[in-house]
């Protein structure tokens, strides 16, 4: 009979020598620095071309996204029908997103069919008109999408802290609104357009079972454009925190949850804290097994989950607590957070917590930095971040020998109510 | 292809490997033939609330979460209303813990009385979160009542009410375990860095052990098959008028699943697609539309829905949407329309087959569905879909005598 009451013995992922596999570098003929990462079993791609073109670079609000989320529709040659046919006939994805200081065009793809695609992302990127009929239509289906968001308390709450902790004026706390969405012109996108894409600052990362000649491929589609030649303009976009710190909204009278968010600032991913507070982050909210999930979650019953996080912003950033919680414990949840704060900052983590967190922290990262796209996810990271190319390995040497002392110091340092704004939307 | 090696343990249990010595990682999951569609109609959402119990302690170990946790591993687990699966990923080097932990939630739970009343709460907050604090959020609650009138797939997988789930009582949960969760009720599958001689040693040595059980037969009842279109209205404080349409299909292991699966990413897989094109671009009826299938084992439901653009009506909106139905049943889709789903279809599988966690996933699926080997197939049967076919099953599912509507209007 085995004896189910003792655990099989384990290797300690602390003990892990881990490994991110180094990218290849290149530059394109335009000097567009290529940031490759050859490994996977399956015949499949992904490109992603990573521009300046956030709403950091934008003079009027939603003139970046609206510009990223058009690159598709429309050029001198093909109508927004025509190029997701392209696409979506070779069985290719091809993604836009718009982030604060960047804005990006990623393909997935089948590795066989990359050629008879990229041309095309050139001429996306040179050749987009953004036809009225097409803004017409982006304005109006935009404006529903946000009606019915409005009515969600998550959402709300989302763009509120986010305006709370920069302000409405900075880039990380700006949000679309029925107005802003009217007045947008052809005109602006094109210009931005011109400005951030064809003639602006690009990077291209690559990741999968790379073809032979796939360098060849990318200077002949992207290493004649004007890409890298002008220098991106320097804007200065401080925040402006609000000045209060408590909120409640009524969002809808019916509601029977309440959306919460607690949130600080916090430095960006320079500063020697953040890979520690990464850490700290773990036992306060950022796993199943968190102290926030336990109390909260899996003591009391109060929401289906409750989670703390750093935000990922390359100039500053913020500690947030995020949950839905049912309206009648709103208080009780509010307080319970505060309470895991004070014990953070009152009791040295134990060694067996310590232990368990630091296991999991590294097993999940050996996971995390498994595949071609994971691989290159984390390196874009880095570099968009300017971090240095050992980043990796001096994080997971935190993870393996921060203190409980240190921890203590830091949750001293940040885990402050005082520091936090507290908003509820019903 | 996706290579595996299979056995069978005494007490029933189906154990499946595959092997992938590119990943420092394994996944070990185990997948329970048991959903919604097993549960009273009393009693539904139990299924699921069950799931958030397998947490709670087992017979021999208090927490599941720590030692995984402490293993370098995560989990997680849904349910559906078909089937339960669990599923964790560890390095490799650590497997054992997860035989530990999985073979003894096998052998019985803890019954914690306590886990039961916490998870209650977390269900009912669950439920709310994503079915009544949310605009529309109740939309296929009613959809589901509406379409079958007899099979289980008339309740969602969190149940139809709160109610339900707040009277679940500990009687309760001790004999669905014992009902579903034995061995001869699950499949078991390890992936990753692991070898098949190392699997059966472990899965002799942790699961081997555990009683047979007695093997649950499912008798579902047979939904007849519809003979008249069926039309719910509903008013609700929601910004936009929506339309929801169903239709009913073919089982997992028919081959109209297969045709319907082509026919919903001519008409609603991406940028390009039919509906969109037509109804969101040309027309402007309607904000989005989306056009899938629910994926379920037995007969399932195709459905089309979206907001209509403000000042836009309803008969317009369905009119347009039977204007292109009638399209697909009267002429044969084009030699290159049918590529592009194919190629779709080819590159779509290959991305859902990149990480070991949805291979662990798609493997116990297809032996539960009886074959394993299904998985490898099922890219040649799509790839040998007719134009005609696809004809022919668009004029057998797109009969309005086979159609469920649900008009939602906004409340003024």
């Amino acid at each position: 009979m085995i004896n189910r009451k003792v655990a099989p013995p384990i290797q300690d992922p602390v003990a892990f020598d881990l490994q991110l596999k180094p990218y290849d570098y290149y530059t394109l003929d335009n000097g567009t620095p290529v940031y490759a990462v050859n490994a996977g079993a399956q015949d499949v791609l992904l490109i992603e071309l990573v521009f300046f073109a956030g709403n950091w670079y934008e003079q009027q609000n939603l003139v970046a996204a609206t510009t990223n989320f058009l690159l598709k529709n429309g050029t001198r040659q093909r109508s927004a029908f025509d190029i997701n046919e392209h696409f979506e006939f070779y069985g290719a994805y091809l993604n836009r997103r718009c982030n604060s200081e960047t804005a990006t065009l990623s393909l997935h793809c089948l590795s066989k069919h990359v050629n008879e695609l990229l041309p095309v992302i050139g001429e996306l990127l040179t050749e987009s008109i953004f036809p009225e009929e097409e803004l017409d239509i982006y304005k109006q289906n935009q404006k529903q999408r946000l009606q019915v968001n409005l009515k969600k308390c998550d959402f709300v709450a989302n763009r509120l802290i986010d305006e709370y902790l920069y302000g409405f004026n900075h880039p990380y706390g700006r949000y679309t609104s029925t107005l802003a969405y009217d007045e947008l012109e052809q005109e602006q996108l094109l210009d931005f357009f011109r400005r951030y894409y064809t003639n602006g600052r690009c990077l291209l990362f690559v990741a999968g079972k790379l073809p032979d000649d796939i360098i060849p491929q990318l200077n002949k589609s992207f290493g004649t454009l004007p890409f890298n030649k002008e220098s991106l303009p320097h804007f200065n976009h401080p925040p402006h925190p609000a000045a209060e710190k408590v909120a409640r909204i009524i969002n809808d009278e019916q509601g029977v949850q309440s959306a919460i968010r607690l949130a600080t600032p916090f430095p960006n991913r320079h500063h020697a804290d953040y890979p520690k507070a990464q850490v700290l982050n773990s036992i306060f909210g950022g796993y199943f097994g968190s102290r926030l999930m336990s109390n909260i979650r899996e003591d009391k019953g109060y929401t289906y989950g409750i989670h703390s996080h750093i935000e990922n912003h390359i100039q500053t950033s913020a500690w947030v607590v995020s949950t839905e919680a049912g309206r009648d414990v709103t208080k009780a949840t509010i307080k319970e957070v505060y309470h895991e704060m004070e014990r953070l900052r009152n009791e040295p983590i134990g060694e067996e917590e310590l232990y368990l967190v630091r296991n999991y922290m590294i097993g999940t990262l050996l996971g995390d930095i498994d595949g071609p796209f994971q691989i290159i996810n984390r390196w874009k990271n880095y570099i968009l971040h300017g971090l240095e190319r050992d980043y990796f390995y001096k994080s997971l040497e935190v993870i393996k020998t921060i203190t409980a002392q240190e921890l203590q110091a830091l949750a001293n340092k940040y885990l402050q109510p005082e520091k936090f704004y507290e908003l509820t939307v019903i | 292809m996706i290579a595996f090696n299979r056995f069978v343990l005494d007490n029933g249990l189906r154990v499946l490997v595959h092997e992938d010595h590119s990943t420092p990682m394994a996944v070990v999951n185990v997948m329970y033939d048991v959903g919604a569609r097993d549960e009273d109609p009393n009693k539904t959402g139990f299924a699921h609330l069950f799931e958030h119990l397998m947490f709670g302690g087992s017979i021999h170990i208090k927490d599941y979460d720590e030692p995984l946790q402490k293993a370098g591993g995560e989990n997680n687990a849904y349910t559906t209303n078909d089937l339960t699966n669990y599923y964790c990923q560890l390095p490799a080097e650590n497997i054992e813990t997860a035989f530990w932990l999985e073979s003894d939630r096998m052998l019985s739970l803890a019954f914690s009385k306590r886990s039961l009343d916490v998870q209650r709460k977390v269900v009912c907050e669950e439920f709310k979160e994503h079915y009544i604090n949310k605009p529309y959020g109740d939309a296929w609650h009613k959809m589901r009542e509406l379409a079958y009138r007899v099979h289980p797939y008339q309740w969602m997988t969190i149940g139809k009410n709160l109610e339900h789930i707040e009277k679940a009582k500990l009687e309760d949960v001790k004999s669905f375990f014992f009902k579903h969760y034995t061995p001869a009720n699950a499949v078991l599958v390890v992936a990753g860095k692991v070898t098949t001689d190392e699997v059966k040693r472990l899965a002799e040595k942790w699961f081997g052990p555990i009683d047979a059980g007695t093997k649950y037969t499912r008798y579902l009842p047979e939904e007849p098959k519809q003979t008249a279109p069926r039309y719910l209205e509903v008013y609700a404080d929601v910004p936009l008028d929506a339309l929801y349409k169903t239709w009913h299909m073919d089982s997992r292991l028919e081959k109209g699943y297969y045709v319907t699966e082509m026919i919903t990413e001519i008409l609603g897989g991406g940028g390009s697609s039919r509906l969109y094109q037509s109804l969101v671009k040309e027309q402007q009826l309607f904000s989005n539309i989306d056009c899938y299938h629910f994926g379920s084992t037995d007969k399932g439901l195709l459905a089309i829905e979206g907001k209509l653009v403000k000042g836009r009506t309803m008969e317009e909106a369905e009119q347009a949407i039977d204007e292109e139905l009638e399209k697909i049943k009267d002429t044969l889709v084009t030699e290159t329309e049918l590529q592009k789903v194919k190629n779709k279809t080819e590159s779509m599988i290959a991305f859902e087959d990149m990480t070991i966690m949805s291979r662990a996933n798609s493997l116990a699926y297809y032996e539960l569905l009886g074959n394993a080997d299904l998985m490898n197939e099922e890219l040649s049967k799509y790839q040998a879909i007719t134009a005609a076919e696809i004809q022919q099953y668009s004029r057998q599912i797109f009969d309005v005598n086979n159609s469920n509507t649900l008009r939602y209007y906004s409340k003024r």
